[in-house]
């Protein structure tokens, strides 16, 4: 067993040896500029990227003239919504997101906050799920759009995206979803989820960094989207700039093998997921799975060890890489605001630890490290003044805490 | 983030974690900060009441690894000091001590503030009437 131990796949994901080795050619003869359309070396550059455009169309059941290139999610997520605020403009000023999104697509809603465009922020149920009674009271005829991921980052939590989209359909409004943590999971069929907008990154599927690309719908509804980056009117004027032929043509593979082996890796990541947890909460007493554990991604356990802190947690399990929400973890000293959209007290938030297990995880794995789990929490309860209190049958929430 | 060896060391060796008697008149108790906050530290002191030398500390924290290395540097300081000593000890000296960086001044300065919670109430329990404010240091 290799140390130290990867479980942090939702942040990143290592690059597939094959995808590597599929990229390879496209930094050494292949070098071309897919956009030089008179010798051989553009010819061939172009060639790995309309391959890999039908691959990822193919892996979303989209079509590869559908599918716009960027530098990843953070730009799909800006173009998507920025290019629709500023395209459907005269339509509307209104945005509906929630509160439990990426970074990437609430800043980017804030942002438009800024120029005179409403947004609203749909709270999210005690599972992490959205109301659609909700979503559906929200929509007025100034909704322009609506931008819902598909899968958390930190809880996994798959939301109910061909609903949301059937919604959004029937009172034509645009649907974004950022799509990065569900494609390559677990399926998703733009057409089937109603999706027309979706953000794909390549690396947390097993590609390259800073490449993705955003699903855009060419009918029913036909989505144009106002260029964010102008330029040499690259992919169909939505997106200026040379392509990343290397990373393009790692995105495809990546996709094409997810294609290959989604419902096998669905499964081995679900058991050893299933597995992990089982083991946890046979070792150690008060532990609680955050979000939904049936609508969620298979990959994803999002656990809270009560009265241990997050960070001395991660600190006693040095050689295996996760992540916590706790606010001694970030730089801002705010626990999670996905764990507190939930309804999660900070406490709660501050003891969680999220795991995201992938394609090279194995069973010595998971049980080396929920092993050594269980024996750190036994330890830190032990230094746990809560743990004693709680021991005693005090209820911590009626406790007068000394704030300063 | 990087740890320094002495919080590793604190972390992986804690000293003089457990409970004193709470309801002992020798011993003063200071609990501070709050679940929600992400640090609670319970810190204790036994004093000899003839000499006013603290013979015992122990300390248990709910906290990150620097809050642990905080409380339990503070009990060794605290055990063999007289109570006017151990209010001397400021968390500079703690942050020194661990070299924490300054995201994690604010677990040093609970620590400072667990040593003055535990001698007011140590001395309240001596009928003292010499109060002990707890230092606002900012973080
Ligand atoms: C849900 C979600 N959206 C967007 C991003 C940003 O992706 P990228 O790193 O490709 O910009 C991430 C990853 O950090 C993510 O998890
Ligand atoms: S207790 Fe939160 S950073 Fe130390």
């Amino acid at each position: 067993m290799k140390s130290p131990i990867y479980l942090d796949n939702h942040a990143t994901t290592r690059t597939d040896p094959r995808v590597l080795e599929a990229m390879l050619p496209y930094f050494t003869e292949n070098f071309g500029n897919a956009a030089s359309r008179n010798h051989e070396f553009g010819w061939t550059a172009e060639q790995g990227v309309e391959k890999a455009r039908k691959q990822i169309a193919s892996l979303i059941g989209a079509n590869a003239k559908e599918i716009i290139f960027t530098s990843g999610a953070t730009e799909s997520d800006n173009l998507a919504i920025k290019g629709v605020a500023e395209m459907y403009a005269e339509k509307g000023n209104h945005i509906i997101t929630a509160a439990t999104e990426h970074k990437a697509v609430l800043d980017t809603c804030k942002k438009l906050e800024k120029h005179g465009y409403r947004v609203t922020y749909l709270p999210v149920q005690g599972d992490g799920l959205i109301d659609l009674q909700m979503l559906k009271e929200a929509i007025t005829d100034k909704t322009i759009l609506v931008s819902i991921m598909y899968a958390n980052n930190e809880i996994g939590v798959v939301q109910p995206v061909a609903e949301i989209g059937k919604l959004c359909r029937e009172r034509g409004v645009l649907f974004h979803s950022d799509a990065v943590q569900a494609i390559g999971k677990i399926p998703v069929d733009v057409n089937a989820d109603n999706i027309d907008i979706a953000s794909i990154t390549a690396h947390k599927l097993y590609g390259p960094k800073g490449v993705g690309a955003l699903y855009v719908r060419r009918r029913s509804p036909r989505v144009q989207l106002t260029a964010q980056m102008d330029g040499g009117g690259h992919e169909r004027g939505m997106r200026s700039g040379t392509l990343n032929v290397p990373g393009i043509v790692g995105l495809g593979e990546a996709c094409a093998i997810a294609q290959r082996e989604l419902a096998q890796e669905m499964e081995r990541t679900r058991a050893l997921r299933d597995r992990l947890r089982a083991r946890l909460e046979a070792g150690l007493d008060e532990v609680y799975v955050n979000g939904s554990m049936e609508h969620r991604l298979p990959g994803n356990l999002n656990i809270s060890f009560a009265y241990v802190e997050g960070e001395s947690l991660l600190m006693g399990i040095n050689d295996v890489a996760v992540s916590s929400g706790s606010a001694c973890t970030s730089a801002t000293l705010e626990p999670s605001y996905v764990l507190k959209a939930l309804g999660l007290g900070d406490d709660i938030a501050h003891s969680s630890i999220r795991f995201g297990i992938g394609r090279f995880n194995t069973q010595e794995e998971i049980d080396y490290v929920s092993d050594k789990l269980i024996d750190v929490v036994r330890k830190l309860r032990e230094l746990s003044p809560l743990y004693e209190m709680f021991k005693e049958g005090i209820d911590l929430s009626t406790v007068q805490w000394a704030h300063d | 983030m990087a740890y320094s060896d002495k919080v590793l060391d604190h972390y992986n060796n804690p000293r003089n974690v457990g409970s004193l008697d709470r309801a002992s008149s020798s011993v003063g108790t200071g609990m501070v900060g709050a679940p929600e906050c992400g640090d609670v530290m319970k810190l204790q002191i036994q004093v000899n009441d003839a000499t006013g030398i603290i013979e015992d500390a122990k300390f248990k924290t709910f906290g990150c690894g620097s809050a642990i290395a905080s409380s339990s540097l503070a009990t060794e300081w605290l055990k063999g000091k007289s109570v006017d000593e151990a209010l001397q000890i400021k968390n500079t000296d703690i942050v020194n001590e661990l070299s924490l960086p300054p995201v994690k001044i604010h677990c040093s300065v609970l620590a400072e503030d667990a040593i003055k919670a535990a001698i007011s109430d140590y001395r309240k329990k001596q009928g003292s009437d010499v109060a002990v404010t707890a230092a606002q240091t900012v973080a």
